[in-house]
This record gives C-alpha cells, structure tokens and sequence, in this order.
C-alpha cells in the first residue's frame, strides 16, 4: 500500500518538469470590476452564490450570520439566503458527500471559501481569474457535461449560469468565444452579474479585509507621530554627543 | 570581611541596610549587568544605517515569540480531515483568520514577521561585510551568527508546513526528499526525517514540535550567546578601526558613548521606522504579492496534485537557484546530490569569512577597487540567483544561475588572494563622526 503510494509519488514527481513548462506561458485574464465597496452588489453575489453555487460547492469557512457583515438582518439572511435547516451560525456547507460527488464529476467540487486568494497569480488577482472563467464557457459535445471552458480546460464543471448566459461557441480557428443562442441577460448584464458573484467570492476569501485596512490607516498615523516623538527625543539626546 | 561578598549589605540582625535593588544585587547581579551590557557599554558614535538591523531582528524575534504563542493556543497539527473534508490543520488557521478575535492581525504578524525576519538579517548579515564586523576579535560573533541563520533557516522551512497548505506540502515534500540524494544513507535518512514515506501527520507534528519548542530555544540561547560575545570585545563600526585603542584617563574609549541612553533612543526610531513598513504589509498587503503568502497556498494540501510550479518562500531562494545549478552527476553521483552538497556549501562558506579576509583594512571605506568590485558582483548575483529562484526552470536561468554561483563562490574562494593584493587607503587614527 504505501509502496504504492510511493510510486504514485514518484511519477507525479517526474511530470513536475512538463507541467512547469507547460504553465510557462502567460494566460491573459480579463480584469474584474472591484464592487467591494457596493453592498447591493455584494448582496447580489451573495444571492447568486446560494443560488447557484452553494449545491454543489460548499463554503465551509463563511458561518451565515457573517453575511450581516454586508449590511443584512438576521432575519433578512434566514428568509432570502438559507435554504436548509442549517441555523443563522453554522457555516454555509452543503449536504452532498463529497465522495459521491467525486462519483458524478469526476472530482470533487473545491470548497470556495478561500478560492479568490488561492487563484491569484502572476498573470492576475483571483478575482480576474474567476471572472474570466465564470464567462469562459463554451458548448463542447465532447464533454460528459457538454460544456468546456477556455481558461480551465476539460473542466468537470458544467455551465451552471448557463440559462442567464444562453450558450456559447468557440471558433476553434480564431479561438474566440461567440454566443450562439442567447440567454435571459444581455453579455453586458450577465459581466455585471458574474463581476458581483466574483465581488462576493472575494470577500468571502477575507471577510475582515476591508476592517484591516480601515484600522491600518489608524495605526499607520499613529507610527507616524510616534516617529516624529522618538525623533525629536534622539535629537535632544545627540546634542550632548560632541564632534571630538 | 571582603566586600564584594555583600554580607556586608545586612544588619547584625539580618534586616537589610540599604534599598531594595541593594538587597537585590546582593543576590543577582542587577546593576552590574545593567552597565556592562548598557549604560556603561560604550559604543563607537558614528554608527550609520546599517546599525539598525541588529536591534530589529530582536525586536522581529519578540514579534514572532508574542504572536506565536497566541498562535498556538488555536492551531491544531492535524493532517486529517474534519467534517467538510479540509485537513484539520488548514481549517485551524482559517480558524484563526476569521473567528478568532483579532486572530487575522496576530497571524499576519507572524507571517509577514518570518520575511521581516529575513530582509532584517541579510541587511545585518551585509553589514558584517561592508564593514569587515567578522575580522579578529570577533570571529566568533560571526560564527555564532552564521548558526543563527542556520537555525532561523531551519524555523522558518518547519513553520511554513504548518498552514498545510499546497505549497507547505510540495515544498516540504521537495526539501525532505533532498536528503534521499545523498549515498547510502539517504533514503532512509529522508523517511527518518519524515516519520513517514510522504510527508503526513507525523511530519507535521514533529515540525510543530520543532518550530515551537526545540529551534526558538535553540535561537534564544544563540541571541544570547551573539551578544555576549559582542560586548565582550565590543562593536565594530564603519570605519572598521578599533575605538579601545584611544581611551582616556578612566580607559573609556574617546570615540565610544554609552549605549543607553545614546542608541536606545536611536534604536527606537529605527525600531518606530522598521514598523510603519511592517504594519504598511501587514494591513495593506499581507500576501506581499504573493512572495510573503504564496498564492497557491490557500489551497488546503492534495498529495495527489502536484502544484504546475513548485516555488520556495523568497528568503530561500539564492540558495535554491544555487542547488538547480548543478545539473551535473559526477563521480557516479546524482546532479541532485551535488545540488545539496553546493546549496549546504553556499551558506557553510559564509561562517569562514573571517579566516578568508586577508585585507589589511576592514571597512569598505578604506578597501580598493578591486574588493568593491567583488562585493558588488557578489551582491548582484545573489539578488540574480534569488530572482530566477522565484521562477520556474528554463533554459536560460538555468546558464545564468550556474554563473552566479560562479560568481558566488568566487567571491569567498578567491578572497584570501584578492583581498591581500588589493590598494587599500589608509585607515583613519579615529572614527569619521560628522
């Protein structure tokens, strides 16, 4: 058995080289609009989330009761937001197995709370990677899902937002993605709708970042006039130090 | 009766004469420790810039000493997983970043402080050479210094296991299973080090125990040990001359001035500058763009998926370009043994700079061309080296690191000539104060 898990160890070892070669190239992502100052449209995202996202895709780090956090009641996030008999402090999980679900997709959908941090690169923040990969679905019959996606190649995601969207065509020749058959948004509404669920995926990463950098300017302040303080008191002591 | 027994501090009738620090130095020796060590340890005035670094790496220690006790009362070692299928010890950290009251701050501290760490101790360690600080009488001060940097080196690879994440993992994973290059011994040796075939459980915690408890007391003791030696023969300073040589009637060095209150109160604004730029990462950019907190990291670890890119945290990464640059196998052994014998003789090479200087002067100020030349290449090829360490292999970096470890090791391994052959300037009868 653990010979085993050696051997697995040792050929995942020997793909390192390739695989780093092949993340060579820059992928271009397209730049998410900031919302996390727009609580409506943090709302939104919360909305959307739970909608769509929470069936499969747990978020087991966001306890619900945080949500009051984007300016929502108790009460308000218990009518609209929670759909099980889950209570207002309990984190936001779902009730698949996640071996089951490994069944059906092949994988195991990822637990989302840290998914904006974690897709951050050098070729953009997380943010810009999930606003590209949310509207980088296209129709692939050669999928088990019929669906591909252009960032995130053979993804075992299918186009959950696919009603909103309508469907979308790759031309294999110029590699560009057109819509085929619309859907209940226009291209223009649907960006904004993705670029809210991403906001929300995004606070969800770091729910206490906007109170970090609130407190940061306080403190900095504070340093600052520390500094002029401790200036001035090594000024006045140095004097005594003579030249000779 | 001999006085400095302090019997005499006492009435007949065992009730104390004087005050109370009196009672206390008769049993410890307060006060005396209190002037050799500052008010009467006398340090050259014309400290610069460069003499910040040390009073900040102690204070990055307190920081990393504070904040991780607090650490630990919440983090948990535990590589199984809990009911939402996240290891155990992950989720304990995001734990702590989110419902731990403040938790966010304290476990930004200790990140952020493991890079202050190192960019306070390179700069101190840089120190050293611009002003010759290792040259007899303080060998040993550098020596204790160098193991210093061994043991923060070892600290800060443990504590990065420890949030399990993709990138703790692989790279614990790739480090440990550098130990299996070496003859014989290695395969066994690196499943020893692991308490397992992969990096698991038993890793974690032995780690854990590690970076808590065996290397912070090694760390304390080496501090100690550092300064002790340093105020046993007393600091250098940029001009590299030695200020015992001029003393005056009461054998109290002309250029030398108390170090309390002088460099307390000049230390405290380095300390007050040293944490606006702290707390600016701190609140403002605690990943350090993905260099202090690696992006990838924030995936719990998969021993199943391997990261495309494999990247050490920054203050590794010289020595890492230095093991990729052997792509050698000589002797009937692997280019990967050569790989860790090169890195490990990267940072030995360093503690031998003083038996490698054979300039007549110490401080840059008064060295010739041809050492600032060297310094220069040197310091240019490590940043080079730590650059192409951050990025994946290529062709290129690959040629370019194998020159800068050239350039590297020439730096040490060519010194005992170049530095004697060099024109020096003569040095100054007393320190440049302006």
């Amino acid at each position: 058995m653990k010979a085993d898990i050696m051997k697995r160890f040792l050929l995942a070892l020997l793909f390192v080289p390739l695989t780093v070669l092949a993340a060579g190239t820059a992928v271009h992502l397209d730049k998410a609009p900031d919302v996390q100052g727009d609580r409506a449209a943090l709302q939104n995202g919360a909305r959307l989330f739970v909608n769509y996202c929470l069936n499969c895709h747990g978020m087991s780090f966001v306890r619900y009761n945080r949500l009051t956090e984007l300016g929502l009641t108790e009460q308000q996030i218990k009518d609209n937001l929670m759909f099980t008999a889950e209570k207002i402090g309990e984190p936001m999980r779902i009730a698949a197995r996640a071996s089951d679900q490994k069944q059906w997709f092949g994988v195991t959908p990822p637990d989302l709370s840290l998914v904006a941090r974690a897709r951050a690169s050098a070729d953009g923040s997380g943010a810009d990677w999930l606003y590209t990969y949310l509207r980088s679905f296209y129709q692939d019959d050669k999928r088990p899902t019929g669906w591909n996606n252009t960032l995130f190649a053979n993804v075992g995601m299918p186009h959950v937002l696919w009603e909103l969207q309508g469907i979308q065509n790759l031309n294999h020749e110029t590699q560009k993605l057109g819509i085929s058959q619309s859907g209940q948004l226009a291209p223009a509404e649907f960006d904004k709708q993705i670029a809210d669920l991403v906001g929300f995926l995004v606070w969800a990463g770091e729910p206490a970042a906007g109170f970090r950098k609130q407190l940061g300017f306080g403190v900095l302040a504070f340093l600052v006039i520390l500094f002029g303080v401790s200036y001035a008191l090594k000024k006045e002591y140095w004097r005594d130090v003579k030249k000779h | 009766m001999a006085s400095n027994s302090g019997y005499d501090k006492y009435k007949s009738d065992g009730s104390l004469k004087g005050n109370l620090l009196e009672w206390f130095d008769a049993r410890f020796p307060a006060t005396s420790l209190w002037r050799g060590h500052l008010a009467e340890y006398y340090a050259p005035k014309n400290f610069n810039f460069w003499y910040f670094f040390g009073s900040l790496a102690m204070v990055v220690l307190a920081i990393q000493i504070v904040t991780g006790i607090f650490l630990v009362m919440f983090y948990k070692p535990d590589a199984s997983l809990n009911a939402n299928g996240v290891p155990v010890a992950f989720a304990s950290v995001e734990y702590i970043m989110r419902d731990v009251n403040w938790g966010w701050l304290i476990r930004y501290m200790h990140s952020t402080g493991a890079s202050a760490f190192f960019v306070v101790v390179y700069l101190h360690m840089f120190r050293g050479m611009l002003y010759g600080s290792y040259r007899k009488p303080r060998e040993l001060i550098w020596v204790f210094g160098m193991l210093i940097f061994l043991v923060l080196m070892a600290e800060a690879f443990m504590g990065y296991l420890l949030p399990w994440g993709q990138m703790s993992f692989w790279g614990a994973q790739v480090i440990v299973n550098l130990f299996s290059a070496i003859p014989f011994v290695g395969e066994p040796l690196s499943i020893w080090i692991r308490g397992d075939y992969v990096i698991g459980d038993a890793t974690l915690n032995r780690f854990f125990s590690f970076h808590v408890i065996a290397i912070p007391l090694a760390l304390l003791g080496l501090v100690a040990a550092h300064i002790m030696a340093l105020h046993e023969v007393g600091s250098n300073n940029p001009d590299g001359i030695e200020i015992k040589k001029n003393v005056d009637a009461n054998g109290i060095p002309l250029d030398g001035i108390p170090f309390h209150p002088y460099y307390t109160v000049k230390d405290i604004v380095g300390v007050v500058v040293f944490l606006i730029l702290f707390f600016g990462v701190v609140f403002f950019a605690p990943e350090g763009g993905g260099y202090f907190l690696e992006y990838n990291n924030f995936f719990p670890a998969d021993p199943l998926k391997t990261p495309p890119h494999i990247a050490p945290v920054w203050y590794f990464t010289p020595s890492y370009s230095i093991l990729r640059s052997m792509v050698w196998p000589v002797f009937g052994l692997e280019a990967k043994f050569w790989g860790v014998v090169a890195m490990g003789a990267s940072v030995v090479v360093i503690a031998f700079l003083p038996w490698l200087d054979r300039s007549p002067v110490k401080s840059i100020r008064y060295r010739g061309p041809i050492y600032k030349s060297f310094l220069t290449a040197f310091v240019i090829a490590f940043l080079t080296l730590g650059y192409f360490g951050t990025q994946p292999p290529s062709p290129v970096g690959e040629v370019v690191s194998q020159i800068c470890s050239l350039i590297y090791f020439s730096f040490f391994l060519l010194m005992p000539w170049y530095s004697k052959i060099d024109k020096c300037k003569p040095e100054p009868e007393r320190v440049t104060f302006k």
